[in-house]
């Protein structure tokens, strides 16, 4: 089925750091190893190297001396590796250059350059990992912060696998009593069942609930906060930026062309991952008013998790505030009043009595809305929908202050980045969200009265779809889906 | 050998067997032409009902009505010599809503017998067969569907030659049988028949491979021993419902004869376990794996330790005798013990044995040895059905039976076979799983074998079956014509009920409230009323004047469509999933040695049965989900 030939690639990332690893894996592995290696001797020794374990040594460019790094070496045989095939993994330092080399020297003793993901689904289609192991290690790859990696790692680990396969025993275990005594009424007695029934539903359900809460902060953990910065010219937005994006409090990467025409850069504020949208010339001009333009802006703005609106407190609030208030208030927003360390003639009162105002301008258009509206305007500062920050972009005051906002707008509960399932994947999301369907359907046939042989169609329902985390449910959908993930992955 | 040897007999088919299965076979095979032998060791004994007399029960009366709605004999027969008549689970759901019917044993067999006797191209031939002819087939155009033998014929034991196109074997319980009650023990088939004893060695010699099964069945009493006044008596049903979707039901309204329940006790399990160890089974001479599903009562004692009785019901064999059948009790027990323990059950206190409770061991076939067809993979024309199968049951026989028979006779006249899916029937669900599962033990059906059994009802049968029958060429134009009729009425009745909507006026809600329903806020449409479970067609009708008078039938498929409608979405959207998996074909010639990730165990299994798409796959026994998307993949990339 899979081409037998061996593939190689870097392990780590692409970036200088201290050590990097080159991997190779395939039935050819050791092979292509050992034109590799030499031992410090120079002596040529893989193919007869002991599994598992390290070897200290040179990587040289086959049939010539020149020595590209010394490196540690290791050879793990199949089954027993990552990938279930031979596997030979090679620690050279980090430099870009030397990986490059050591990666390019192994294609020419044989191996293929391997294809993203190709690892993974190698490891899977030879039963080493789940599906949802398999995800989760393209989660690892693709994660661009701790909480994110964390709870990815633990996946790996097989804490969603183990969660999953848990609620599923209890399904079964219901169906298959319901089954038997629609077979064997004499033995297996359904009196009080389905009370007994309902209470372990609205457990499971719960159980299941609880999971799918975690998603929306899994989605925002893993892909970070969408956040749009707006402001007047010279508000002090691009100072700002580099204030929160600077290189002392957060590595920078670019990831261009996520969405369509939108540069992006992900900043990593602490424990958080933002991604500031940055439109093309704004840190040019600082002007997203005018050059861009409003309908750009509300485009913005509309598609942001998170507004941050950046108040110059030393200039009078006009018409351009309450043009931007209008088209950010549908948002949760935070607002910084820059330059505080100058004199203040914009307070926070005003910017919350402004915001007042124009919520209720807007909110009388919509007459019929309206009760709906005060409730909102209501909810808008209560659920802390409106945070106003003083901070000084020079002085870096008040960032730790607009970490915490961040933390408190998003995660409602003190996010542990140890333990605890977290759904970062939207599959994940929607099967637990079939699930718990599926019980609530089973819930209403208890309450309708129906005869027990109804409850199977659902939970058996709910056990498939949990099936489907965690690949233990046939489907070809996804098993398609899984795979063009794999050849797209990063 | 003498000269006799060299007559030769020419036919089309061969049915080895006269049981359930071997009847259905016959009959179908007549039925469209081909001229037909079907052997039995005993005339006398066609359609025998050796253990249990009756037909149906949870599940298998499923099996019974798809298998009339086909254009099998089973239910006619029933219908014409049953003695009691029940549908069961009627407080449950309608999927498991269920026919049962206790049989005149005696009346049963002279009728199917009568029907076979009368039936054009079928000829009915007392011998036992010794053995099967075949030849191989070279590397000529025939291999190509990877057959290697191809049936001849078959030679009886007086030495006599029957060439045929086709053979279908139901040999039932007799290949190799032996009978064991206790310590003594008989090589005999049931009820003291002949045994076919060399039929097996030419199997073999076919490379067929062959296991042991074992069954059993309880004592028959005298009627008169029996104190009836200790149990309680079970009625048949007031309205009978028949079988048959051709049996007018007004034919039925018969007097029923009455069954008996009563209960074992501690006393009853306390001998049994004293004397485990003189049973066959726990004392280790039966090597044979019996039914979990149909235990004994050594089995039920053992395993159910902490209950403290059992049912026992008490049926009549049949009208013209005193023989009563103890179902519930089957045992292997020696007699003496077998005495003992019936007579602590209250009523059976001075209870004589006609006949003991015995077990029989059988040879019988793993059936991954065939297509869904039921012919041997490897032998053109070969075909097997019922307990030869591995099956147990009548009812799981005669359908093999008429399946196998259906497609020999299509092979010969080089037709489409007949193949039917989980989704479309029990029968589909029978078939699929004795050919796809490791079956340990004598398979029987059972409601929670069929995944889809809203949709599998006992009461839409025809409807979801008769099309097929009809095709095939066993079942009329006029009983083909009867359910176009019945779909159309079904049809235009559900769509008058969805598009009549009753105002929430005072004469409807009044009527609701009557019925203790909740009032009306805006008008609803009958359907929606209907929908309520205080509701029923019935009800409703004192405020539907307008409707028409329809058959009991169409109206109950159309309170079922209606009142169940979510439930039946749901499971048809299961059945999508279901048949998307069966459509993606596996190609005969896959090599799995060169599927490289497969796990050892799911390369040895799906090299044994060589499922045809990835949904059979993916039911084989250890064939995990994991193999089945390495195949998925195998496939994507290589089949195109």
């Amino acid at each position: 089925m899979m081409k037998k030939d061996t593939i190689a690639a870097i392990a780590t990332g692409l970036t200088d750091a201290g050590i990097g690893i080159i991997r190779i894996s395939g039935k050819n592995a050791v092979e292509v190893g050992d034109r590799l290696f030499r031992l410090p001797s120079g002596r040529k020794m893989l193919s007869k190297a002991e599994s598992h374990r390290m070897y200290y040594g040179y990587v040289a460019e086959e049939n010539k001396d020149f020595i590209i790094d010394e490196v540690m070496i290791v050879v793990m045989r199949a089954p027993r590796s990552f990938t279930g095939e031979d596997t030979v993994e090679i620690q050279c330092h980090g430099g870009v250059l030397v990986m490059k080399k050591i990666l390019s020297a192994s294609l020419s003793c044989g191996a293929r350059l391997a294809e993203p993901g190709e690892f993974t689904k190698r490891a899977f289609l030879n039963g080493r990992i789940d599906l949802a192991g398999a995800e989760a290690v393209m989660d690892v790859i693709q994660s661009q912060n701790e909480y994110a990696l964390a709870s990815s790692v633990s996946q790996l680990k097989g804490a969603l696998s183990g969660e999953i396969r848990k609620l599923r025993a209890e399904m079964i275990h219901e169906i298959a009593f319901i089954e038997s005594a629609l077979d064997d009424p004499e033995h297996f007695s359904l009196e009080n069942y389905p009370e007994e029934l309902y209470v372990k539903i609205e457990m499971t359900a719960d159980k299941i609930k609880k999971m799918i809460d975690t998603a929306d902060n899994g989605k925002l953990i893993k892909e970070g906060i969408r956040t749009v910065i707006v402001g007047k010219p010279n508000a002090g937005k691009s100072s700002l930026l580099n204030c929160i994006a600077g290189e002392e409090r957060a590595i920078v990467t670019d990831i261009a062309g996520t969405t369509r025409d939108i540069l992006q850069e992900t900043v990593k504020l602490g424990e958080i991952c933002l991604n500031i949208v940055d439109t093309a010339g704004i840190r040019d001009t600082g002007d997203i008013v005018e050059k861009i333009g409003v309908e750009k802006a509300k485009e913005s703005a509309e598609s942001a998790d998170l507004i941050v609106y950046v108040v110059d407190t030393s200039t009078e609030l006009d018409e351009n505030d309450r043009e931007i208030i209008s088209l950010i208030m549908n948002k949760p927003v935070i607002v910084l009043m820059n330059k505080s360390d100058l004199k203040n003639i914009v307070t926070e009162e005003m910017i919350c009595s402004l915001f007042q105002e124009i919520l209720e301008r807007e909110s009388y258009k919509e007459d019929e809305e309206n009760k709906k509206q005060k409730k909102y305007i209501k909810n808008f500062f209560q659920e802390k929908r409106l945070i106003t920050i003083k901070t000084s972009a020079r002085e870096e005051e008040g960032l730790d202050i607009f970490e915490k906002a961040v933390k408190d707008m998003f995660f409602k509960e003190e996010i542990k980045s140890t333990g605890e399932i977290v759904i970062t994947n939207m599959r994940h999301k929607e099967a637990l969200q079939e699930a718990f369907d599926s019980l609530m359907l089973v819930k209403k046939s208890i309450e309708d009265g129906m005869p027990e042989d109804f409850y199977s169609i659902d939970l058996i329902n709910a056990y498939a779809s949990l099936g489907r985390i965690i690949g233990e449910e046939v489907d070809d959908d996804l098993v398609e889906e899984i795979f063009s993930k794999f050849c797209m992955g990063k | 050998m003498s000269r006799i040897n060299e007559f030769v007999e020419k036919v089309d088919v061969c049915v080895i067997g006269a049981g359930h299965a071997g009847c259905e076979a016959a009959l179908a095979c007549a039925r469209l032409g081909l001229e037909t032998v079907i052997f039995t060791v005993s005339v006398d004994s066609i359609a025998l009902m050796p253990c249990n007399p009756n037909v149906g029960g949870s599940s298998k009366g499923h099996l019974v009505r798809e298998l009339d709605a086909l254009g099998g004999e089973m239910g006619k027969n029933i219908d014409k010599t049953f003695i009691q008549s029940k549908m069961l689970n009627v407080s449950k759901g309608p999927a498991v809503h269920s026919l049962r019917a206790q049989a005149d044993k005696a009346e049963y067999t002279r009728e199917m017998r009568k029907v076979l006797e009368n039936q054009d191209h079928l000829v009915i031939k007392q011998a036992e067969v010794s053995e099967l002819l075949w030849e191989e087939i070279g590397d000529s155009e025939e291999r190509q569907d990877r057959y290697q033998k191809k049936i001849k014929g078959v030679k009886i034991f007086s030495g006599m030659v029957y060439e045929c196109k086709a053979v279908v074997l139901c040999t039932g319980t007799y290949l190799g049988a032996r009978c064991l009650c206790g310590e003594s023990i008989t090589y005999t088939g049931p009820n003291g028949l002949q045994a076919a004893n060399y039929l097996a060695e030419s199997l073999k010699k076919m490379g067929i491979e062959l296991r042991r099964f074992k069954t059993g069945t309880p004592a028959r009493m005298d009627r008169r021993s029996i104190d009836f006044s200790k149990m309680e008596e079970q009625f048949g049903d007031e309205r009978i419902v028949p079988f048959s979707f051709s049996t007018d039901p007004e034919t039925v309204q018969k007097e029923q004869i009455s069954c008996w329940l009563t209960y074992t006790n501690e006393k009853t399990h306390e001998i049994i376990r004293e004397n485990l160890d003189r049973s066959p089974i726990y004392a280790g001479i039966i090597e044979g794996t019996g039914p979990r599903y149909c235990p004994s009562i050594e089995d039920k004692v053992v395993k159910f330790a902490e209950k403290e009785r059992h049912q026992v019901f008490i049926e009549p064999e049949g009208l013209h005798t005193n023989e009563m059948y103890v179902a519930g009790m089957s045992s292997s027990l020696p007699e003496d013990v077998q005495l003992a323990m019936y007579r602590t059950v209250p009523g059976l206190e001075k209870c004589r044995i006609v006949r003991n409770a015995y077990a029989i061991e059988y040879d019988c076939i793993h059936a991954g040895q065939l297509y869904p067809t039921l012919e041997f993979r490897k032998i053109k024309r070969l075909f097997s059905a019922g307990q030869f199968n591995g099956s147990s049951g009548y009812e799981e026989a005669a359908c093999q039976g008429l399946v196998a028979g259906i497609n020999a006779a299509m092979s010969i006249l080089g037709r489409e076979p007949l193949i039917i899916d989980r989704s479309e029937g029990y029968i589909g669900v029978l078939i699929d799983d004795l050919v796809t599962k490791n079956n340990r033990e004598p398979y029987r059906m059972m409601t929670s074998r069929a995944e889809y059994r809203l949709l599998l009802r006992q009461d839409n049968a025809d409807l979801r079956l008769r099309k097929k029958g009809y095709e095939a060429g066993l079942i009329s134009q006029e009983e083909y014509g009867n359910l176009l009729e019945k779909e159309k009425l079904i049809e235009s009745e559900i769509e008058r009920l969805k598009n009549t909507s009753v105002g929430a006026n005072k004469e409807v809600q009044h009527f609701l409230e009557l019925h203790a329903s909740s009032c009306l806020k805006t008008a609803a449409s009958l359907a929606e009323l209907l929908c309520r479970p205080e509701l029923s067609y019935e009800i409703l009708g004192e405020i539907d004047s307008d409707r028409k008078t329809l058959p009991a039938e169409v109206i109950e498929q159309v309170e079922i469509e209606i009142k169940y409608e979510g439930y039946i979405v749901r499971q048809k959207r299961q059945v999508e999933q279901y048949r998307k998996m069966e459509k993606k074909k596996i190609p005969e010639n896959i090599d799995y040695d060169q599927v490289s990730s497969l796990r050892i165990e799911a390369r040895q299994n799906l090299k044994l049965f060589r499922p045809v798409s990835i949904g059979q796959a993916s039911r084989i026994s250890g064939v995990s989900p994991a193999d089945v998307s390495v195949l998925l993949v195998y496939l994507e990339k290589y089949g195109r």
